[in-house]
């Protein structure tokens, strides 16, 4: 088959992708740097027999890609900081309801309006805790064009599957820039699709919080409205939507939550990793710092160092297992992104001072540059010496 | 309709409802009930949307497509279920300060777009849930708990507001009047575009007390003597209706509305595309 070369800018890649994936809703309210994503789905939407609207602001937004979802159509919402702030209580809901649904962040420099255009990595906490209690969360980051146009489809994939609203994370820089790439033939993604309401067996009484499914492995998938007539509430419910006050019920939901993304652990973490072989290094980075992490382990390499790299995808759940495996093997890591060391963070929890680590941090609003981990990395050679 | 006749609408096995002795929210809920009855509509036909609020808690006794959703955005989220499946008759049930105060923004953006939902205000003209704190709809001088000395601030009209906003049907009664609400919330069930009921109901546990408006009985009466049907208030001096609730249909038109517009466009950019 032949394959098409194009050319996109990031923010368009991923509306595109998000069609391919299915998305056949969006409602936004329009920010920057997330906007051309908007602009994208109000021209391509209405071809493929979708539907667009653009809200009054993002709690409406974001309450309107829940509902459109629960109605038996795949949603789809983008934002940026200010905007994804704005979404945090629905986002709950969504976690709550196990509702399928995927919110773009499109970051700029933060918090609050910030930097608009310029690039920022300072919402993966948000991301991961930006709602209040505990909940499920699946968080991925593209790190090039054609990247944001497959992993899309993989975030609308995830949420069905999962039953959890998706964050996708991104930079400015990547939504704002044009790259070109073969653009991969529809039929090379495998989508996940709703099970409609005639599909039931007209004996069954769907429960939509069942936690052992006859229809699919373990996770009972949300059914589109009609025939099922079910009742969702951000309450604490019952297998069958309904409240209950007790504790112990309560406590059960809760697990099932932090479950059911727990045992998929093998299926959802998604990473990239470079030059591991003989690797005495590595490099963290993710998104568009991912980029000056390649450039810098190259340029690294060429000074005789033996650094390798690990991208993640899955920024949340955490990569705990493929990064403690890594840490057993290589004698210090430089983690790279863009903000005060959110990442970084994490990545100490789990490293509790086994290797020695380095951290290239940025917050003004610039890309890091590879020199900056060169540097990073020839310190941590040096440490080791020592 | 009586009891068995409403029960094939009702989730039997949830009641009894949380609501209070007295409250008019099961008035307002059976009045709907009885439309969606008089109308013969099919259950799995009907998504009905609530937010957060003792009034909102109705969704979780009716028998159809039901969510309970966020303080203030049930509206917003009714929006996605019609644009998602248009072929369903989308109901929000809401209180005054869910739709009012909270979610005032996608109230008057709904009524722009000539939404096609079906807005019914549960108004008590208090937080109930809470604990009867004054809402948008709290007259001035009223008692409430947040307003000990008397309400200073002055209260949205629902209908004066859904009427600017755009909405295509606006009607208002109270659950004293049954029959009439019943009807209202039948015609606006059957019009195309956005319908807002503005349901005066009484909450007796706070309103009615702090106010000494009475118990359920009480408010009802009150009801019965302050209403004034809108085709007798025509040429009363405004002074005469201060303390009064004017009830009736304020709105009635055929109008585009966001569903129909949104397919023709749809049409248009196929048709365009194929052309290609
Ligand atoms: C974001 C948010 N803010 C505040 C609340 C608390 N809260 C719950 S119900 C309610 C008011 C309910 O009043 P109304 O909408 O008039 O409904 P009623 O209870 O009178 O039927 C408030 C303030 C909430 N649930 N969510
Ligand atoms: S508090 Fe008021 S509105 Fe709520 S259930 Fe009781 S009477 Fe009804």
């Amino acid at each position: 088959m032949d394959k098409k070369f194009t050319i996109m800018q990031g923010d368009e890649a991923c509306a595109m992708g998000a069609i391919v994936a299915g998305c056949r809703f969006f409602a936004g309210y329009p920010i920057t740097p997330a906007t051309d994503i908007a602009e994208v789905m109000s021209s391509e939407l209405p071809k493929v027999g979708g539907t667009f609207i653009q809200m009054e602001d993002e709690l409406g937004s974001a309450a309107a890609i829940i509902g459109a979802s629960l109605a038996g159509v795949k949603s789809l919402t983008a934002t940026s900081g200010p905007g994804f702030s704005l979404m945090q209580e629905a986002f709950g809901y969504a976690s709550m309801t196990e509702t399928p649904t995927v919110f773009v962040d499109v970051q700029r420099g933060s918090p609050s309006t910030g930097l608009p255009t310029r690039p920022a990595q300072g919402d993966i906490m948000q991301a991961r805790w930006g709602t209040h209690g505990d909940h499920a969360v699946i968080a991925l980051y593209p790190s090039t064009v054609e990247e944001t146009y497959r992993y899309i489809v993989t975030a609308f994939n995830f949420a069905e599957l999962y039953r959890t609203p998706v964050v996708f994370l991104m930079d400015e820089t990547l939504g704002h820039m044009r790259e070109s790439f073969y653009l991969p033939h529809t039929d090379e993604f495998d989508t996940v699709e709703r099970i409609q309401t005639e599909d039931l067996k007209s004996e069954t009484v769907y429960q939509p919080f069942l936690e052992d499914s006859e229809l699919y492995d373990d996770i009972q998938p949300l059914v589109s409205m009609g025939r099922s007539r079910f009742h969702v509430s951000g309450l604490f419910h019952d297998e069958s939507g309904f409240p209950i006050g007790e504790s112990d019920l309560a406590s059960k939901l809760m697990k099932h939550f932090t479950n059911k993304i727990k045992l998929h652990l093998d299926d959802i973490l998604i990473y990239d990793t470079y030059m591991m072989d003989d690797a005495e290094y590595v490099i963290v980075a993710y998104g568009i710092t991912a980029r000056s992490a390649y450039r810098a382990m190259k340029l690294a390499r060429s000074n005789g160092i033996k650094v390798g790299m690990f991208k993640p995808i899955t920024i949340w759940p955490f990569p705990t297992i493929p990064l403690k495996k890594i840490l057993s093997k290589v004698s210090g890591i430089v983690v790279a992104e863009l903000n005060m060391g959110q990442f970084a963070h994490e990545m100490s929890r789990i490293n509790r001072n086994m290797v020695p680590m380095q951290t290239v941090l940025r917050e003004d609003g610039q890309l890091i540059q590879p020199f900056d981990i060169v540097d990073a990395l020839t310190k941590l050679e040096g440490e080791s010496e020592e | 309709m009586n009891r068995s006749e409403a029960s094939e609408y009702l989730r039997n096995n949830h009641m009894p409802t949380v609501w209070c002795p007295g409250c008019g929210n099961g008035i307002v809920l059976k009045a709907t009930v009885e439309a969606i009855k008089n109308l013969k509509y099919s259950k799995d036909d009907i998504a009905v949307v609530s937010g957060i609020g003792c009034s909102s808690r109705a969704t979780g006794y009716l028998d159809f497509n039901t969510m309970h959703t966020l303080h203030g955005r049930a509206i917003a989220f009714a929006t996605g279920v019609k644009l998602a499946r248009p072929d369903l008759k989308v109901i929000v049930m809401t209180g005054d300060g869910d739709s009012m105060a909270i979610g005032g923004n996608h109230f008057i953006h709904a009524c722009r777009r000539n939404m096609d939902l079906t807005v019914i205000i549960f108004n008590n003209n208090i937080y109930g849930m809470t604990g009867g704190q004054y809402s948008p709809l709290t007259p001035t001088g009223s008692y409430a708990t947040t307003s000990p000395y008397g309400n200073i601030e002055k209260p949205f009209d629902a209908v004066e507001l859904a009427k600017v906003s755009g909405a295509t049907y606006v009607a208002r009664a109270t659950s004293f009047h049954y029959n009439l609400l019943t009807k209202y919330i039948q015609k606006g069930l059957n019009h195309e575009g956005m319908s807002v009921i503005d349901a005066v109901t009484q909450c007796p546990t706070y309103y009615g007390r702090y106010n000494k408006v009475g118990t359920g009985p009480g408010m009802l009466q009150f009801f019965k003597e302050n209403s004034l049907l809108l085709s007798k208030v025509k040429d009363m001096p405004q002074e005469e209706l201060e303390e009064k609730i004017v009830i009736g249909e304020f709105v009635e038109m055929e109008k585009p509305g966001y569903v129909n517009e949104y397919a023709k466009l749809r049409k248009r950019v196929e048709a365009k595309s194929h052309a290609k």
